[in-house]
């Protein structure tokens, strides 16, 4: 198990390393950002001072180098727009994310179970069908219009929701959220559900299929012998054993539900860290789009860890220090 | 010609038509009338953005032709120069359904060249993979694994953010990020083909690496290429729209239909909703119709579920 643990996490420094070389480079072989910085009356002098200012100047690989000797302290640089820490502006808007990621994957699980349940369960019916059509448009439409349509229908024509921002925010044990008041939950609404039309389609399909095979299982067959009833036999029997891949693999994409909030999160103009990339990729601001990959990766590689950990304990068939093999 | 001289008593039986597998897959594939629809609607989506410059109403990228008066017409009025605007007037005064016909040669041909060099790319080096073995192939396998790991949006996000705006710098940003999925999966056919004699034949008969890879293995790996080919350049289309809705992706001189949704979205929320809402159809009846053939032909060329 510490083993295990102990490989893992070689493997994933090496992962981050690997991205750090290629996002650093990568980001800094085209576009001249100087031209972000300095304003067009500015001569040639200032321009150079500028330049020398944010290191500019000096060749890459040097920058490089740099740019090491601080992300080994914690420091990825200065945000050219902002003038602050790019890490600490990540990691002020990253709760209005996560926030958005897990009302929308608590969303997917209580939207798409039951539905993919009532599929796999009753697979002839008309309803079924309806549903299974519903979960391959999910995957289809593309994720910025279906957030258009959203704020056409519930905020402009019906009026119900709010279109855009976050609610009032509290702070709990240091942690902001919105979630404590109705008016946070009005505006998380729309957003988190687009965010989480992707995931509903996929809880339905894993959901439906699960439930097909287990409803052909011995287990099942003898519990509806006992006399057991419908619903104790669907609540306690068979969703106990679709549950464990639906964990996993949503553990899996709640990383990629941070990366795609980077679209909500513009639709919706929802404060997160996802908007604060668009800008940054839009301006040119190197050191946020750097710290803002670094910390997302370092996300990934924590969520894919946690999820194996998890999930040999959900079941004990997995044995870890074979997964390595 | 031969046939008819002879004297014909009873014309003979004809002979049952050769089912070649090509006749079996494209017989099979039209007994679904789900995908037929959709082939169908793909068929013209395409016919139409071909034809746009013949059937559009006016030409939006002409100056001449577009009056700001018209700006943000209802669908249904007529326009200052007197033809109907089916789709309304976007807020510059272009009629609309033109844009759409234009956007859409820009989004499929973007769909169409990034699919195809995406596919040419990872075929190659999944081969290039699966034949030569050992270090070569771990290192291509890490680098796939790795970009496969992260979702593509972030993906082609941080790759704009590198390359910039333009045509040719989304198609190579869609390139780099879908060639790993045509890498992985030729590679696992192409072990499995490696293995079979007519390779080892082949290789007997002192053919060079390049001949046997692209001459005798690769035909035998096409048909998931194929599955994926549209799945692919669905999801290429999507992301191109999705980026350039963002305003990172294509530039407004190239109005791809991301382009035009983005422009209409200002307006949406002051009512003018069929700015965005009728590109956005378009765009939905092209990534749906692909999928729609996308996933018959899944069913079609899988082996396991032959009858």
């Amino acid at each position: 198990m510490i083993a295990f643990i102990l490989r893992r996490l070689a493997q994933s420094a090496f992962v981050v390393a690997a991205m750090l070389v290629i996002v650093f480079f990568g980001v800094n072989v085209v576009g001249d950002p100087i031209w972000m910085l300095v304003s067009p009356e500015m001569d040639q002098q200032q321009i150079a001072e500028t330049a020398r200012a944010f290191g500019l100047d000096r060749p890459i690989w040097e920058q490089f180098l740099i740019f090491l000797k601080n992300a080994a302290q914690g420091d990825l640089g200065r945000s050219f727009i902002h003038g602050e820490s790019a890490i600490k502006l990540i990691l002020d808007r990253m709760p209005a994310t996560l926030e958005l990621a897990f009302v929308a994957l608590f969303m997917a699980i209580l939207i798409g179970l039951p539905l993919g349940l009532y599929a796999g369960l009753k697979p002839e019916s008309r309803i079924s069908r309806m549903i299974m059509a519903i979960s391959i448009l999910g995957f289809s439409l593309p994720t910025f219009w279906v957030g258009l349509m959203l704020i056409l229908t519930f905020a402009v024509s019906l009026g119900w929701l709010p279109a855009t921002g976050r609610g009032p925010t509290v702070s709990i044990l240091g942690i902001e959220t919105s979630l404590l008041s109705l008016q946070g939950w009005k505006h998380v609404t729309l957003p988190a559900l687009n965010l989480a039309l992707l995931k509903i389609s996929l809880v339905i399909r894993l959901a439906r299929a699960g439930a097909r095979e287990a409803a052909l299982m011995d287990y099942v067959k003898f519990a509806r012998a006992k006399g057991l009833s419908q619903s104790r036999i669907i609540g306690v029997h068979i969703l106990k054993n679709i549950m464990i891949p639906i964990v996993t693999v949503l553990g899996l994409e709640f990383g990629s539900l941070v990366a795609f909030s980077v679209v909500t999160e513009t639709i919706f103009a929802w404060p997160g860290m996802g908007r604060l990339l668009l800008e940054a990729i839009t301006r040119l601001d190197r050191p946020v789009i750097v710290a803002y990959v670094m910390v997302v990766v370092v996300l990934f590689v924590v969520i894919n860890l946690l999820v194996d950990l998890v999930y040999s304990a959900l079941d004990p068939r997995v044995r870890l220090t074979e997964a390595t093999s | 010609m031969s046939d008819t001289a002879l004297p014909q008593t009873a014309p003979p039986p004809a002979p049952a038509r050769e089912e070649t597998p090509l006749r079996r897959f494209v017989r099979s594939f039209f007994e679904d009338r789900v995908a037929v629809f959709g082939l169908g609607l793909f068929a013209l989506i395409v016919l139409l953005a071909l034809a746009a410059p013949l059937i559009a109403p006016q030409n939006p990228y002409d100056l001449s032709a577009v009056d700001v008066m018209d700006s943000r017409l209802p669908p249904g009025e007529v326009s200052g120069e007197g033809f109907t605007m089916w789709l309304g007037s976007d807020g510059v005064g272009r009629d609309l359904l033109s844009g759409i016909l234009y956007g859409l040669r820009i989004s499929l041909t973007v769909g169409a060249f990034s699919g195809i060099l995406a596919a040419a790319i990872g075929m190659a080096v999944g081969l290039i993979a699966a034949y030569a073995g050992g270090r070569t192939e771990s290192a291509i396998m890490r680098l796939v694994d790795l970009q496969l790991s992260l979702p593509s949006v972030l993906v082609a996000l941080i790759l704009v953010a590198g390359l910039g705006k333009g045509v040719d710098k989304i198609i190579i940003a869609l390139v780099l990020v879908q060639w790993a999925y045509y890498a992985r999966t030729v590679r696992g056919t192409a072990l499995v083909e490696r293995r079979k004699e007519y390779v080892e034949a082949a290789q007997s008969l002192g053919l060079s690496h390049a001949r046997t890879v692209f001459r005798h293995i690769l035909p035998n790996c096409l048909a998931p290429v194929i599955v994926i080919v549209t799945v692919q350049t669905a999801h290429a289309i999507s992301l191109e729209a999705t980026l350039s809705f963002l305003g990172v992706g294509l530039p407004q001189t190239e109005p791809s239909l991301g382009v035009l949704i983005a422009n209409g979205f200002q307006y949406m929320l002051s009512g003018s909703y069929w700015i965005s809402v009728f590109p956005g159809l378009a765009l939905l009846l092209t990534i749906v119709s692909i999928n729609l053939v996308g996933d018959r032909l899944r069913d079609v060329l899988n082996p396991r579920l032959e009858k």
